[in-house]
């Protein structure tokens, strides 16, 4: 990892103070290389999703969630920051896991985030949706009817409007949270298309529970196991020559999960099998 | 697995035979029960018809709805008075329950946190639970002297406290819990994604409420709001405690008046033995189950139309 670095954590640690405590992140060292895909991969409930808000505070909406450590975009801490916290979440953009279209049309949920941080032209607006639509390959199916309701859309569709509306508010860093998961194959594919020709300008983090998808998108990788890093690498290394013993276990697909010590926050959501068994 | 225990366990065809019939039986039950509750509502609306036909074979709807003097024993039946002083009290209940509703709502659902956020819906939940008899005595100890001596002369109106503006008053106090619980429940109900997502492109969390959660959860609110107004209308108790009954249009909010309910409250005993005077209550019934059906059913409507397009 030679380039430069456009998001960097050190020694995060997220607890979630509920009935029962769970430590979700624990202590967290990484760092992610500008415009470049890094994959967070691991089983489930072992904190990647929480890792992932950690990085621009939106676990912050979840009551009892407890935070030390730092995260630095590029030399700026977020946390203990100044900074107001919409313009980190600004900086660091986020698509959740499942399709969300907002409920407006299709065109005010790419000029959404756009409209709330400048002052825009209805031309300049124009524009601005235009070209973001056709950065995510969705300009030609919907610049018919731009003004229908955004949830109109196909779920593949949404999330690449998901990914439009983000995208438009001119993040430095994007952070897709499974943003494959729960697609068909043909739109995935599309998404995954998409994703491959935004990181050419964009570093994005991507949790996934898909290690094909690591392997055919990511450059680099970060292995995380009950909340705790075990190995980042880049793509080839990782998964041709894994370090870890863990590591190489989950590789092979031969994950040893404890799914009695799995955190409560993700389970609901994060129950997709492995696609590699 | 071998076909005998299975055979054994099952005890023969018997069994699902046994199972096959409780089955379809009770679905005859479950049909028979709902069937009841559309009948009955049947049953009501078609009593209420025709006994108000002898009224209306009388007089004509329209002159009853337009005239102001109601004196049965003169054979005059005019609902105008109540009409008026329902439409007051509704709307001005509803005019001020419903933005303290929505405020409300919005801090319980999107502010408030941990135990204070226990602490002030178990309040609301409280509140809308006490009968409304008890408002109306509170409301004949505090609000009718306050709205007498200091609200109307403050304004610079009469009142003897007794009037519409504190039926309205009190309906408002009732209303209001009702409609933030149904409030606060469609705001809970919007997926976290929809706030991530807001929130994830740099929204603040007005923001997001303002233009997302609101919209997203406006279907909900909005039935509330009709649920709330069909509750202020009909109400019955408090009105016929704290309205002053006087059968004449009112000429300023601060008097007193009566409602539909409470003309029918307050003629029912005496009146009743008049057979036109008891159709033409029975006739003011049925336009408060109509009315209050309308707007039901237009909350039902205007629900899923919404819920249509936005998808939550």
């Amino acid at each position: 990892m030679s380039n430069d670095i456009a998001l960097r954590t050190d020694d995060l640690e997220v607890t979630y103070t509920g009935n029962r405590e769970v430590t979700a992140v624990d202590g967290v060292s990484t760092e992610f290389a500008e415009n470049k895909l890094t994959a967070i991969i691991g089983p489930s409930g072992c904190g990647k999703s929480t890792l992932l808000k950690a990085l621009n505070r939106l676990h912050e909406i979840q009551p009892n969630a407890e935070i030390t450590g730092e995260v630095y975009l590029g030399d700026e801490a977020i946390y203990d920051t100044d900074d107001p916290l919409p313009e980190i979440r600004r900086r660091v953009g986020y698509v959740p896991q499942t399709p969300t279209a907002l409920p407006l049309s299709i065109y005010n949920n790419v000029a959404y985030g756009a409209k709330i941080h400048g002052d825009y032209s209805s031309e300049e607006l124009d524009d601005l949706v235009e070209s973001y639509l056709r950065k995510v390959n969705l300009w030609d199916e919907v610049k018919d009817r731009l003004d229908d309701p955004g949830a109109e859309l196909s779920t593949g569709q949404i999330q690449r409007l998901c990914l439009a509306r983000s995208l438009a508010v001119e993040p430095e860093v994007l952070l897709c949270d499974e943003v494959t998961s729960a697609l068909d194959p043909i739109s995935a594919e599309q998404v995954e298309e998409t994703l491959e020709d935004l990181k050419e300008e964009y570093t994005i983090i991507m949790v996934t529970h898909s290690m094909d998808q690591a392997k055919r998108l990511a450059d680099d990788v970060i292995f995380l196991y009950l909340g705790e890093l075990v190995e980042a690498n880049d793509t080839r290394s990782f998964f041709e020559n894994p370090k870890h013993e863990r590591t190489q276990e989950f590789v092979k697909g031969h994950t040893a999960v404890d799914y009695d010590d799995e955190p409560d926050e993700e389970s609901v959501t994060d129950q997709q099998p492995v696609a590699t068994r | 697995m071998g076909t005998a225990t299975e055979t054994d366990r099952s005890g023969g065809s018997n069994r699902l035979d046994r199972r096959l019939l409780l089955e379809r039986l009770s679905s005859y039950w479950l049909v028979g029960a709902g069937l009841f509750a559309v009948a009955l509502f049947g049953l009501i609306v078609l009593t209420l018809v025709q006994q108000s036909i002898p009224i209306v074979s009388e007089y004509s709807l329209f002159q009853m709805m337009t005239s102001s003097n109601w004196d049965p024993a003169a054979d005059e039946f005019g609902f105008l008075p109540a009409i008026v002083g329902t439409i007051y009290v509704t709307v001005l209940s509803m005019a001020m329950g419903t933005p303290l509703a929505i405020l409300a709502a919005i801090y319980i659902a999107e502010y408030a946190e941990g135990r204070t956020k226990v602490l002030v819906s178990s309040f609301i939940d409280v509140l809308a639970a006490i009968p409304s008899v008890i408002f109306g005595l509170v409301g004949l100890i505090v609000v009718v002297p306050f709205v007498g001596d200091y609200l109307a002369p403050a304004v610079g109106a009469h009142s003897i406290g007794l009037g519409i503006v504190t039926v309205s008053l009190v309906m408002a106090i009732i209303v209001t819990p009702f409609m933030i619980s149904l409030s606060v429940e469609s705001l809970e109900a919007l997926p976290d994604e929809l706030r991530e997502s807001s929130l994830g492109v740099g929204a603040t969390k007005w923001e997001t409420i303002r233009t997302v959660l609101l919209r997203a959860a406006g279907p909900g609110i909005f039935s509330a709001i009709l649920l709330g107004f069909g509750r202020v209308f009909g109400a019955t108790i408090v009105p016929a405690m704290l309205i002053g009954g006087q059968t004449a249009i009112p000429e300023s909010p601060f008097d007193a008046g009566e409602t539909l309910p409470t003309l029918i409250v307050n003629d029912f005993g005496e009146l009743m033995s008049i057979p036109l005077t008891q159709s033409a209550l029975i006739l003011v019934g049925l336009m408060l189950l109509v009315i209050v059906w309308i707007f039901n059913f237009g909350a039902m409507l205007v629900r899923r139309r919404l819920q249509r397009r936005w998808q939550y």
